[in-house]
């Protein structure tokens, strides 16, 4: 595609803090090259904000290239935009049309509160998978790769799982602010390998508790949270985890 | 983890959702399956035999309060979990996500089950509540129930709101009948298809049929 400069308009969440009441603000940005990133758009838009004396609109980024799950905006109604299976870092201004309004929030969900502007604070991603629990401590010599036998397609569907990022884009799409796409991803990578096995039912069990302490919703299956994860974390994975939750129910201990 | 601790947990909820919802499945078979005897076109005499027999023998007597326990325990814990899952989400979206990644079905299960149970009410007065207390609750003579579905489908109203109870069970189902599945954990890539063709099956043939019922009684196509 030939390389153009696009001039946009910008509706933008501005958000003090977390106790205060956002609200929309819209800015004109000009001569913006459609090879650009979306957060490279918004880097210019804060220099010029700087110059301006304003106060620049803060968000999350950290690696830009779809492997941290750092970078979160809902723009025009979904998730990490307007292509599939893509994070805010990789979308290009190639996706929008010259003199188009762009739409940006933050996800939401009342486990994620807003930092600032469009920085929401995903820790609660954090405490459900540390209540999960799961560390390698090698002791002695290193194993023989190859003494452990895993069946392919095992070893591929629990690969898939463990692409997810953590980025939350899936409880952001979720009607009902669900996270069960990423637990169940985080669930799944380890429940289908050896090395998960010995704890994969007090690890379902506690994942899930934290989950519903930290405020997400119940899931309903809609299937919106595949349909905007940028790792194309698969729905299957939710059933999957549902199976491990009602086993483990029924071996617990007490 | 206790039940009491499974059963309160999201997921817990869930389980009771898909479990009852597959029962509730189920009986709708049969009950499809009994009233498409107003179809033997003999006046409505098979057709009262099984309504008798289902009204007069102990074995769907007591399956009958399972079927209440079910449906029952499917509202309430539906209607819980929709109000708690639209509470997650304080401050809502300027444009909203929409049918780009799902269907709009599957975003209004709440919705289509709470028309279902307006339904529910007029039918189970229309239909069960008459008949069951002319069984033997209350004294008096058992009602002819194919006559009374005749009188009660004469009129155009009564007929129209049937086949939007229908309609909205039809969608309640396309999106219920798989999801109850996956919800109670089937994940399997071989079962993934077939639950999706006979779920979409299911959605549409019986409600379809239910649907058929008043509206061959209001045309006369069944005497
Ligand atoms: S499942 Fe997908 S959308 Fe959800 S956190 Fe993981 S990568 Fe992001
Ligand atoms: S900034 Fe790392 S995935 Fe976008």
């Amino acid at each position: 595609m030939e390389h153009q400069n696009i001039n946009l308009s910008l509706k933008v969440w501005r958000q003090k803090n977390s106790n205060s009441k956002g609200a929309f603000e819209t800015y004109k940005v000009n001569n913006i090259s459609t090879e650009m990133s979306f957060l490279e758009m918004f880097d210019v838009m804060n220099e010029e904000l700087i110059t301006e004396g304003k106060d620049p609109v803060t968000f999350d980024h950290d690696c830009r290239e779809g492997i941290c799950g750092a970078c979160s905006m809902y723009i025009n109604g979904k998730p990490h935009g307007p292509w599939e299976a893509n994070t805010t870092c990789q979308l290009h201004m190639r996706a929008f049309k010259d003199g188009e309004t762009i739409v940006v929030e933050p996800w939401r969900a009342n486990a994620f509160p807003v930092i600032k502007d469009l920085m929401v604070d995903r820790s609660a991603f954090d405490r459900i998978i540390q209540a999960g629990g799961y560390i390698s401590v090698n002791t002695g010599n290193a194993v023989d790769g190859n003494s452990m036998p895993i069946e392919k397609d095992k070893a591929d569907a629990s690969f898939a799982a463990a692409m997810c990022i953590g980025c939350g884009a899936c409880v952001a799409a979720c009607k009902n602010s669900s996270a069960m796409l990423f637990l169940s991803a985080k669930v799944s990578h380890l429940a289908l390998l050896p090395q998960g096995d010995p704890e994969r039912s007090t690890r379902v069990i506690n994942m899930v508790a934290q989950m519903d302490k930290e405020g997400f919703g119940a899931c309903t299956n809609t299937g919106a949270c595949e349909a905007t994860c940028p790792k194309e974390i698969s729905i299957t994975n939710i059933a999957r985890l549902n199976q491990e939750y009602l086993l483990a129910s029924f071996t617990a201990d007490k | 983890m206790t039940w009491k601790q499974v059963f309160t947990s999201s997921v817990g909820k869930k389980l009771t959702m898909g479990f009852t919802g597959i029962f509730l499945i189920l009986f709708l078979v049969i009950h499809a399956g009994l009233n498409a005897c107003i179809w033997a076109n003999d006046g409505g005499e098979m057709f009262n035999a099984g309504a008798h027999f289902m009204g007069s023998n102990w074995v769907p007597r007591i399956l009958e309060i399972g079927l209440f326990a079910g449906l029952l325990l499917h509202i309430i814990q539906g209607l819980m979990l929709e109000m708690s899952n639209r509470s997650k989400r304080a401050t809502g979206y300027a444009v909203a996500y929409g049918n780009g990644g799902s269907k709009w079905y599957s975003r209004s299960m709440g919705l289509l089950g709470t028309i279902i149970l307006l339904f529910l009410v007029l039918h189970l007065s229309d239909f069960w509540y008459p008949n069951r207390s002319s069984q033997g609750f209350l004294l008096g003579e058992e009602i002819n129930l194919f006559t009374k579905m005749q009188q009660e489908f004469s009129e155009l109203w009564v007929v129209i709101v049937y086949v939007l109870g229908c309609i909205s069970l039809g969608y309640h189902l396309a999106h219920g009948f798989q999801s109850a599945f996956r919800t109670v954990g089937v994940h399997n890539k071989r079962y993934n298809l077939m639950l999706m063709t006979l779920g979409y099956a299911y959605s549409i043939v019986i409600p379809l049929a239910f649907a058929m019922m008043p509206v061959s009684m209001y045309l006369g196509w069944v005497h």
